[in-house]
């Protein structure tokens, strides 16, 4: 008995290192993986201010990410405003409070519902097509074929997305507020009856400078972390484990930089409104 | 490990690249797997070197760790007497700026015409004006047969044209050493004469040092003053094919059988069309 108990133990012992070296392999792999990303940061945010400044390809970015967005973030806008002006009209008036209605609608929306579908909304239009692009850039050669000819690829392809994207961003938010808040007035006013006066001096009443920084500050820190995932995952397309190889591995780098910014952009709205609120 | 076999190019020209004990290894399922085992060679300067050997024996890693895309684990890779293993940032940047290089999938920009692509680094590192830099690029690619195709993108090319670009953009700034990592995969007999052919003519215009990575043999060994044989971590440097034949090594003299066959078919090919 005591005989059979040591051989099972000895038996599990190298099963056990296995998994903790496994592990510990693991976390050096994180470690490593924060420390490249961190660095991206870095480099990205330098070349920003790095000569000759590629305002031609800025041009195209803003072009891609902002105009390009207006659409999807007008209509996403849109809807979540008269969701809330129909929702707001229904709890409020269950309390005879339909004239708080303005104020719900234009805080909610300044405060939260506007830095974040907008975060998200350019994460799974812009972001994920930034990824793609780099990755397939990083497999097929081309980011080699920069350094090769002494180019650097952060000012001429990174910080131009960079610049872009906190441009883009705060001015979608902005843009996503306003048609959110007329899409709020669209179900409350003119569908459920609410006195406009009421839903416009409610407004003007409870949204202070205070509730507009904070919206503004979470869609520059949204923005900053969509286009560092997004574009990060992609440059490191070949350095990620599991990933695997070429065309699949862009193809997965892309899901995991959508899920993760998403993810990210979350964690991130939690704390600052903690911090900030 | 480095085995010189008689007196080689590398010997003879000063030497503007040198592997001195290099060793790279990548990490796979199965342990580490060391593709180059402390290697030493040489590339002469103006002279054009063959790097061969069968696949996964580290040709296109030998580019990489050249132009600093990679690092060795140990030893030095010193181009005219720096060593890019230690370097960073800007003097890493100076060091690139010798090299051209043509690669395997040609890496052409999608999102640029052909003309932009060629173009490119005259803009990024030279910063001329637009029309010096029209004059520049439509001379290179009236040299390579390109005119009429500047406004394409690269999806509209053939695999041959695709090349004929990237060596344009190569070629560029009239590089001190060309790169070519196998140039002409992929490519059709008749293309892959003329690349040869524009290769012979542009180093024989610019005098550029050649470094081939290639599979085509034997007839890549047409172009080579020098062999460099690469194999399971090893390397031995030979300065022409018939040399090859008296090595004492096995995988050698197999490679040489097969290679010299080649050679004797081609030119019974030649002789007897």
């Amino acid at each position: 008995m005591i005989e059979l108990s040591q051989q099972t133990s000895t038996n599990a012992l190298p099963a056990l290192f296995r998994h903790v070296a496994a592990l510990g392999d693991y976390a050096g792999y994180i470690v490593a993986d924060l420390g490249r990303m961190g660095v991206f940061l870095f480099r990205a945010l330098i070349g920003i201010f790095r000569h000759p400044f590629r305002f031609r390809e800025l041009v195209k970015q803003l072009n891609f990410i902002g105009t390009g967005s207006v659409a999807v973030i007008f209509f996403t806008a849109l809807s979540s405003g008269m969701v809330l002006g129909l929702q707001g009209y229904y709890s409020l008036n269950k309390f005879g409070a339909e004239g708080m209605l303005g104020s719900a609608v234009s805080l909610t929306l300044i405060m939260e519902l506007g830095p974040i579908l907008t975060a998200l909304m350019v994460t799974g239009r812009a972001g994920s097509a930034m990824c793609a692009e780099i990755g397939i850039m990083r497999i097929s050669e081309q980011i080699d074929a920069l350094e090769c000819m002494a180019i650097d690829p952060f000012r001429f392809l990174i910080s131009p997305k960079f610049l872009a994207t906190l441009i883009s961003v705060p001015l979608l938010t902005a843009m996503f507020d306003i048609v959110g808040i007329f899409g709020g007035y669209l179900a409350g006013v003119t569908l459920m009856g609410v006195n406009p006066g009421a839903f416009y001096s409610g407004m003007e009443r409870s949204v202070t400078n205070h509730d507009i920084n904070l919206g503004i500050i979470k869609s520059f820190v949204f923005a900053l972390l969509l286009v560092w995932i997004c574009s990060g995952r992609g440059y490191f397309v070949q350095s990620i484990r599991g990933a695997g190889f070429g065309a699949e591995s862009v193809s997965r780098v892309t899901t995991q930089a959508v899920v993760f910014s998403s993810i990210a952009i979350l964690i991130f709205d939690y704390l600052l409104t903690a911090i900030l609120l | 490990m480095s085995a010189p076999h008689g007196t080689t190019a590398g010997e003879s020209a000063e030497a503007v690249i040198r592997f001195v004990e290099v060793t790279k290894s990548f990490s796979g399922s199965k342990g580490p797997h060391t593709v180059l085992d402390k290697v030493s060679f040489s590339v002469p300067r103006g002279l054009t070197t063959v790097i061969a050997g069968g696949s996964g024996q580290g040709k296109s890693v030998t580019l990489k760790l050249v132009l600093g895309l990679m690092t060795p684990d140990s030893g030095q890779i010193l181009v005219d007497g720096k060593d890019v293993t230690r370097l960073r940032g800007e003097s890493l940047r100076h060091i690139r700026t010798k090299f051209g290089v043509l690669f395997q999938g040609s890496a052409l920009f999608d999102s640029l015409t052909v003309f932009e692509n060629v173009a490119l680094p005259l803009r990024e590192r030279l910063r001329l004006a637009n029309d010096e830099i029209e004059q520049r690029v439509m001379t290179t690619l009236e040299q390579l047969e390109l005119v009429g195709h500047e406004n394409k993108f690269p999806a509209q090319l053939s695999g041959g044209m695709k090349k004929r670009v990237g060596l344009a953009r190569a070629l560029q700034l009239d590089p001190e050493i060309v790169l070519f990592d196998e140039p002409t995969t992929g490519l059709d007999p008749i293309m892959t004469g003329e690349i040869y052919n524009l290769f012979t003519r542009t180093q024989k215009r610019i005098g550029y040092t050649a470094v081939i990575v290639s599979h085509d043999i034997p007839r890549v060994f047409d172009l080579a003053d020098q062999i460099v044989l690469l194999n399971k971590g090893e390397v031995d440097v030979f300065s022409s094919p018939e040399e090859i034949r008296f090595s004492t090594k096995q995988y050698i003299r197999e490679f040489a059988a097969n290679t010299m066959t080649l050679c004797n078919e081609r030119t019974k090919d030649r002789e007897h069309p």
